[in-house]
């Protein structure tokens, strides 16, 4: 490569950081800036150091809202992964059905989050929602406005609803890049339908399932819209998850130190896990 | 190691097939002897994978029965006729070593584990595989996976044949070679029936004892390689065996002979051809004379490829090629003669005489 | 496998169609609330509305507070989708085309390596939970004295959404051999022409796939949109907020709005069909 081709690189690229230091860089810092200051009103800051995040890191509430969010995010990768592989594995290699279940299944994934969660409460109220009530009318006795479990089922059911076709779909693309002859030949050498899952299927969707895995967990780590419609949080603070709780500190009491703090120990434990992760499971490959 | 037996086998891909045309394979009805080596030789879409898919099982055929050994297989999945298949694209366990990948399909049959390490040995010496026995099987070259996918079948002692579907299409020219020889090894050694599906003529020739030469979705003929060069029993063989390929020259019968326009060229008993069908004469550019007897024709080009000479002739009309040596010339009036044992008549494309006996 | 599993393959499709009705249940529900009078739905439970009525449509259609949600919605989709694609072009194909992170991470000689930095960079887009930065956006477009346009949702989306079509983009774009840029410069076309007349409709389905999922993204996000806009802009996710929280009993007309996002995404899914799964493994399977 000589360098005028470098510095052309370098002039289509231009844009896309300007928009993404605008976009990403500003706010970070913005709250970095939160996050080390204390206010009394009157844009009047004073520099605190690491006083918030002393306080964040020793709080109770924020070890609450983090057991909860780990407990809510290892649930939903627990059934939406093996869920969406299995789904995948079922659904039609091809023709007008593989169409019709890839549009079908891709719906719940375009509607706006806040109506998936308005949609959900329609659904799961204990009087008129057909989900509230088919569980009485079966026995079971559910209110998720009233009961802590009830209202972790429902969450849980709603992001397994929202969520587990974006893991279809993956797979599936997974699965559609093996060609046939794997298939034949494992036949020919007697491989039992879980063999073929084991040393085909899955080692072709790796790759697939781990952008899965990623975005299923930072997605789910910072889910707001979609619980907050549906509980509020409640009942108490039973479903009060990182995010509702991040909005309580930083709005409703207008802590914005702790809250900027809490956004940022939160955003590195992000990038933490998803990097040990990505790093690990693609560690194979590199050689 | 068994006997093929294909009784009257007919595929169609669409259901309820009306005419002849709506079926991949016509009609097939051979005996294929056991620890035979035939190559099924044909241009794409002649339907020789499709008699390959038939004979492993991968595909059930519409009609017909298929036996090995006297019994009948046609109702049998693959993993239960006992047969191995190389294919197109090497096909290997990607997260299994290469030693792995050879036991998997005896370890899928249950045999026990101290057997399943000694046939494994025994495999990874045969192909010389031996530097490779630990490594993961994902990051080896494409010629090393082909010789895996071979091993996975020379590993089970007992397999009734070996199929190869193009196996050689992805592999480095100078490889070929070697993999081609190590196969005829194979064969030598343990004398498995072994199918190999080409549309390379070089590959079919020098792989098989036995050439199926197939196309438009029927088998033309078979016959060794030299048959098939020397009496071709339809135009096709003719044309796709050989390089350059046979000429092919419309024809009227003629009394004890043929009327090539204003030629007569005799042959031993008159062409018994019916009214409508379309003759044809075939001969091979090896058999046609170049001197100063004969039928006078025109140079049209001459290329020189090393030791011989292709030299393309117009004769009344005609192209016709003949193959010279490289000391050989051609005179200034140039007169063409067919050697009357390298004439083959054909009526609809199908040979029905010859030019002596 | 044989006699066996080809018995439970017969039941297969029973796997696909049960996960198919779990997702269409919320939705039915939906569209029967979004017919019902407001007295029926109070009424109790009911499979379906027996006084059936389209008021709530009627209602939303005709009430330009309702209806300019929508519109303002989908002005600011657009908008994204077009800048986000049209950032996202030039800059991909320096990525899949061009050496120039250092030579550590030469995208040629090093590919996965660099692909998986690139990757890692979109994710980190994603990482940062919105919720909080959306008091920061809020000052930040303010101070631009963008507050309350369609140009800021569109351009605070593009947070998300610019690297994912960098990623998708770069995908489709290495699948083209470099064989064709130089062909075409020796032919002796410039590089914008060669970009636009001969790039460009080779990647044109990775194009709409791309387009999709900026669409997609920024069509389902609410907190950014809500919290940069007032009444100019405001979407129509943010309209159905008010009325959830402001008269908590018109679930009719939540219902029918509600039903109504749902519409654009099915339609631009229906076209993107035979895209969809190639597009969801975002070119790199």
């Amino acid at each position: 490569m000589n360098k005028t081709w470098n510095n052309r690189a370098w002039f289509m690229v231009l844009p896309v950081l300007l928009i993404v230091a605008l976009n990403a860089v500003i706010p970070l810092m913005t709250v970095v800036n939160y996050s080390v200051q204390e206010t009394f009103g009157n844009n009047l800051f004073f520099f605190e150091g690491t006083k918030w995040f002393e306080e964040v890191l020793a709080s109770e509430r924020f070890h609450a809202a983090l057991g909860r969010q780990i407990i809510f995010t290892m649930t939903i990768l627990a059934i939406q992964i093996p869920l969406g592989v299995i789904i995948a594995l079922a659904m039609p290699k091809s023709g007008v059905w593989a169409s019709v279940c890839l549009v079908l299944m891709a719906l719940p994934l375009l509607i706006p989050w806040n109506v998936v969660g308005a949609m959900w409460n329609i659904f799961a109220l204990p009087d008129i929602g057909l989900l509230g009530y088919g569980l009485n009318w079966l026995g079971f006795s559910y209110n998720f406005t009233q009961e802590a479990g009830d209202a972790w089922f429902t969450i849980i059911l709603m992001d397994v609803w929202h969520w587990t076709s974006l893991v279809v779909l993956l797979a599936y693309a997974g699965l559609q890049s093996i060609d046939n002859a794997y298939y034949q030949a494992a036949r020919i050498d007697g491989a039992s339908t879980w063999s073929v899952f084991r040393h085909i299927q899955l080692p072709k969707m790796k790759n697939v399932l781990i952008i899965a895995v990623l975005l299923r967990f930072m997605d789910s780590f910072m889910i707001y819209t979609e619980p907050f419609v549906l509980t509020g949080g409640g009942p108490g603070n039973s479903t009060t998850l990182l995010s509702i709780d991040l909005v309580k500190a930083a709005l409703g009491e207008f802590n914005l130190g702790i809250a900027a703090a809490m956004s940022i120990i939160y955003f590195l434990m992000t990038l933490l896990v998803c990097w040990v992760f990505y790093t690990y499971t693609m560690k194979g490959d590199e050689a | 190691m068994a006997r093929i037996d294909l009784e009257h086998i007919r595929h169609a891909y669409g259901a309820a097939p009306k005419s002849a045309d709506d079926y991949a394979l016509k009609e097939v009805h051979h005996v294929w002897r056991d620890g035979g080596a035939y190559a099924l030789l044909g241009p794409s879409g002649c339907g020789k994978t499709t008699l390959l898919n038939i004979i492993s099982g991968l595909i059930t055929p519409s009609e017909g029965r298929i036996l090995f050994d006297g019994q009948d297989v046609t109702q049998l999945a693959p993993e239960d006729r006992n047969i191995a298949q190389v294919f197109q694209f090497p096909v290997v366990y990607d997260t299994m070593t290469v030693a792995d990948n050879l036991a998997f399909p005896l370890r899928n049959r249950g045999m026990n584990e101290a057997d399943v390490q000694k046939r494994v040995r025994e495999t990874i010496e045969m192909l010389d595989l031996g530097a490779h026995a630990n490594r993961k099987a994902q990051r080896l070259t494409a010629d090393l996976k082909q010789k895996i996918s071979l091993g996975r079948g020379l590993v089970r002692q007992d397999v009734n044949a070996i199929l190869f579907d193009e196996p050689l299409t992805v592999i480095d020219p100078h490889m070929k070679w070697q993999l081609r020889s190590q196969l005829k090894l194979v064969h030598k050694q343990f004398g498995h029936t072994m199918v190999y599906v080409t549309h390379d003529q070089t590959e079919a020739l020098t792989f098989a004892d036995t050439v199926v030469v197939m196309y438009g979705g029927e088998i033309v003929q078979i016959g060794t390689p030299q048959e098939l060069f020397e009496r071709p029993s339809h135009t096709f063989v003719g044309y796709f065996i050989g390089s350059p390929g046979m000429n092919v020259l419309p024809v009227q019968a003629d009394g004890a002979g043929v009327r090539l326009g204003s030629h007569h060229i005799p042959l031993p008993k008159p062409v018994g051809a019916s009214a409508g069908e379309k003759i044809e004469l075939g001969v091979r550019p090896e058999h046609v004379r170049v001197g100063r007897e004969g039928m006078a024709a025109r140079v049209s080009k001459v290329e020189d490829v090393g030791r011989q000479k292709i030299v393309r002739f117009s004769l009344e009309g005609q192209e016709v090629v003949a193959v010279l040596k490289e000391d050989e010339t051609v005179p200034a009036e140039p007169h063409l003669s067919f050697s009357p044992e390298g004439i083959g008549i054909y009526a609809d494309s199908w040979r029905i005489g010859g030019g002596s006996r | 496998m044989s006699a066996h599993s080809a018995g439970i393959a017969r039941f297969k499709w029973l796997i696909p169609a049960t996960y198919i009705l779990f997702l269409m249940l919320p939705i039915y529900w939906l569209l029967n609330m979004s017919f019902k009078t407001t007295n029926e739905i109070l009424a109790g439970f009911s499979w379906w509305p027996s006084d059936f009525t389209v008021d709530s449509y009627v209602i939303i259609l005709t009430d330009p507070t309702w209806y300019m949600g929508y519109v303002n919605a989908i002005i600011y989709v657009t908008l994204n989708t077009v800048i986000s694609v049209a950032f996202a072009l030039p800059a991909a194909y320096a990525f899949s085309r061009y050496r120039f992170l250092g030579d550590n991470y030469a995208f040629s000689r090093y590919r996965f390596l660099g692909d998986k930095h690139l990757f890692f960079w979109l994710l980190t887009n994603r990482m940062a939970p919105p919720a909080v930065f959306a008091l920061p956006f809020l000052q930040l477009y303010s101070a631009l004295g963008l507050f309350d346009t369609h140009i800021a949702v569109a351009l605070a989306h593009c947070l998300f959404n610019i690297p994912l079509a960098v990623w998708i983009l770069e995908g489709f774009m290495s699948g083209v051999p470099k064989e064709i840029d130089e062909t075409a410069y020796v032919d002796g076309y410039s590089f914008p022409k060669f970009f636009v007349k001969i790039f460009m409709p080779l990647i044109a389905s990775g194009i709409g796939v791309t387009a999709f999922f900026c669409f997609m993204f920024s069509w389902v996000e609410m907190l950014l949109a809500k919290t940069l806009t007032s009444v100019a802009a405001k979407p129509i996710v943010a309209t159905m907020t008010r009325t959830a929280s402001t008269s908590g009993y018109e679930l009719g007309l939540l219902a029918a709005a509600g039903v109504l996002t749902i519409i654009p995404g099915a339609i631009v899914i229906y076209f993107v069909r035979n895209y969809i799964a190639k597009g969801f493994a975002l070119g790199r399977v």
